[in-house]
């Protein structure tokens, strides 16, 4: 069984994360980069079926971004999994996510999988559709947001939460599935990971090693403006009716 | 050897996240129900934090002295208490890893860096503290056997730990007739005092080891017959920079936590860190963490290479960074002002902890003994 692992760097969201208001860009030197919470997560259930089959299963991360990606991938690396791919260009700089989808796709396939595990949404573009994107690319089922998720020699299974309940849903393999904060707990890596992490293999590819032309992304910033200073929110008083105010304030909010 | 390393950094990071996850929740609550959170420290183990610069040979962690000092540094941020004893605990590993034979660390280490077994280091007596070599502790050698008998005091990890390493008179000729015993925590007439009721420290069990008449064989001994002595006081050397670095993480903290609070805390009309007399306190405070920790790094380091003034360096780095962590925490309680003597802000049991590490591993008194008479050349 070999499982890839959608790695990716992010912005500590226990700092203020900002954008670069010139590029549009993410301001990548603003705030620590991290490896993703949801990604480790994502790890974490490849991890725990490789417990389970030590010799038959590899767990390679996967990651796309600039040089500084690779320390994500280190850490995964410093957790258990066994070898990592690290898809590093300057024409991807700033590229969206239809682009950013098409690269890992093709990445996974030169890498070769029986399944794919990715974060359901990253932290800071929290667009939550890449893993439903590489696996359109892949021509593979995906099992989007599972809540756990369980691995067998064949298939994927796992329950994922919807509106007014939930669905266990099931796919053979190859597949691609995608977790939410509510999968695996992930684990701390040892100190023994940490310090064989770096002579586990760390390949880098660029977008011509995959066979792809450095095209523009199909989405362009056309402006940004800055988040605007919050605003005092609304007091309601207690005349005798302030749980029903409260209540209508909640219900047209949507939050309840 | 002011920046840390790629390794070192990811190492800080894992340790933090630990410290922060798993005990810094849990701190206060098992100060106050004085319990020993065995299963922690088995997860911490399984993390390589048991035998953290014991060889990789019988599942040591194999890292330096110089990484121990930062992991000591971080995990105190989370609970002072654990993070000391888990430096007793390695300070046993490595003693059975170093002098032991390869029997003897086959047979112990592993179980001892996974903490799926405890150690305790036994020491000090009712009546021989700073002055280590008056101990009574007598180990009589009968065949292939020692029968020990005597009482050993303020003993960390009493009645949980398997493996107790006892520092024993095999003849009466001062520090050159003791030696390093291994007993294990099942051998008949090995029995323990009352738990002591102490200031700190509350989340390790501390009690006397009473041995009345404990037959352990002769393939229990560290080294050789005489060589106890030594041995005790290499291994302390790692555990006085080992405890000031869980003081300089629990100083730390303190800090952390003040900075916050007068930043957030408003009187006279502004924010208290606008003021600028406690602004200096604050300032002093991270002035002399730093010291201790520049000191702290220095002494671990000359640790590493076995440099000739290690001794020396030691003492003057677990003065330093004991002290400093104790005044960081008492401050940052004045700096609290009445919040800081309420247990909720965890203040008042980082103080409590961290007193005992002016007094323990060599009270800050012989430390200064120590580097006095290196200084004055007697």
């Amino acid at each position: 069984m070999k499982i890839l692992v959608m790695v990716k760097q992010v912005p500590d969201t226990e700092e203020e994360r900002r954008l670069d208001l010139a590029t549009g860009c993410l301001d990548r030197d603003g705030s620590e980069r991290v490896a993703d919470e949801i990604n480790e997560r994502a790890l974490e259930v490849a991890l725990r079926y490789k417990d389970g089959d030590k010799k038959g299963t590899e767990v390679v991360a996967l990651a796309m971004g600039p040089a500084d990606a690779a320390q994500a991938l280190r850490k995964a690396l410093s957790m258990g999994a066994d070898s990592a791919v690290h898809v590093l260009d300057d024409a991807l700089e700033g590229v969206d996510i239809v682009r950013t989808a098409e690269v890992l796709a093709a990445a996974a396939k030169r890498t070769g999988f029986d399944l794919v595990v990715a974060g359901n949404e990253s932290t800071d573009g929290r667009g939550g559709v890449v893993p439903a994107m590489v696996a359109e690319h892949l021509g593979l089922p995906l099992l989007p947001s599972l809540n756990s998720v369980e691995i067998d020699e064949a298939s994927v299974a796992g329950e994922a939460g919807v509106e007014n309940g939930s669905l266990t849903v099931r796919a053979s393999l190859p597949a691609v599935v995608s977790v939410t904060e509510r999968a695996a707990e992930a684990r701390f890596p040892s100190f023994k990971g940490i310090m064989t992490a770096k002579r586990k293999p760390l390949t880098s590819l660029s977008l011509s090693d995959l066979g792809l032309d450095a095209a523009a992304s199909a989405s362009v910033v056309l402006s940004i403006s800055e988040r605007p200073a919050r605003t005092a929110g609304r007091k309601i008083h207690d005349d005798g009716n302030a749980g029903n105010e409260l209540a209508e304030f909640l219900a047209a909010g949507r939050l309840i | 050897m002011f920046e840390l390393s790629e390794d070192q950094q990811s190492l800080v990071q894992m340790v933090r996240d630990f410290a922060a996850e798993a005990l810094a929740p849990n701190a206060a609550k098992w100060d106050e129900t004085k319990h020993f959170p065995v299963d922690m420290l088995a997860e911490a183990g399984a993390l390589g934090m048991g035998g953290i610069y014991a060889a990789e040979e019988f599942g040591g962690s194999g890292l330096s002295r110089s990484d121990a000092v930062l992991v000591f540094e971080e995990l105190a941020k989370g609970d002072t208490a654990i993070a000391a004893y888990v430096s007793i605990h390695n300070m046993v590993v490595w003693m059975i890893d170093t002098f032991g034979n390869e029997e003897q660390r086959a047979r112990w280490v592993p179980q001892l860096a996974s903490m799926q077994a405890l150690g305790s280091y036994c020491l000090t007596e009712p009546e021989a503290g700073s002055d280590a070599a008056a101990i009574r502790t007598r180990a009589v050698r009968d065949g292939d056997s020692y029968v020990i008998t005597g009482t050993k005091q303020f003993i960390s990890g009493a009645g949980a730990s398997a493996v107790y390493i006892v520092m024993a008179r095999t003849a009466d000729t001062g520090s050159r007739g003791i030696s390093a015993l291994v007993v294990p925590a099942d051998t008949p007439g090995l029995s323990f005092g009352a738990n002591e009721k102490k200031m700190g420290w509350n989340a390790q069990p501390t009690r006397q080891v009473i041995f009345e008449n404990v037959r352990i064989p002769v393939t229990n001994r560290l080294g050789g017959e005489g060589d106890g002595f030594g041995i005790a006081m290499k291994g302390l050397n790692g555990g006085r920079i080992n405890m000031g670095a869980c003081s300089l993480g629990g100083g730390q903290a303190a800090l952390e936590k003040t900075t916050a609070y007068l930043k957030g805390r408003t009187a006279f009309g502004g924010p208290l860190i606008n003021q600028q007399a406690l602004l200096f306190r604050l300032a002093d405070m991270d002035t002399q963490l730093e010291s201790a920790r520049t000191l702290l790094r220095r002494a671990a380091d000359a640790l590493d290479r076995g440099a000739p003034d290690v001794v020396r360096l030691c003492a003057m780095a677990k003065q330093v960074a004991t002290d400093a962590g104790f005044h960081a925490a008492n401050e940052a309680i004045q700096l609290h002002g009445g919040y800081g003597y309420l247990a909720e802000y965890g203040l008042e049991r980082i103080m409590r902890d961290l007193r005992v590490h002016q007094i323990l591993e060599g009270t800050n008194e012989i430390m200064r003994l120590i580097v006095g008479r290196t200084v004055a050349g007697v």
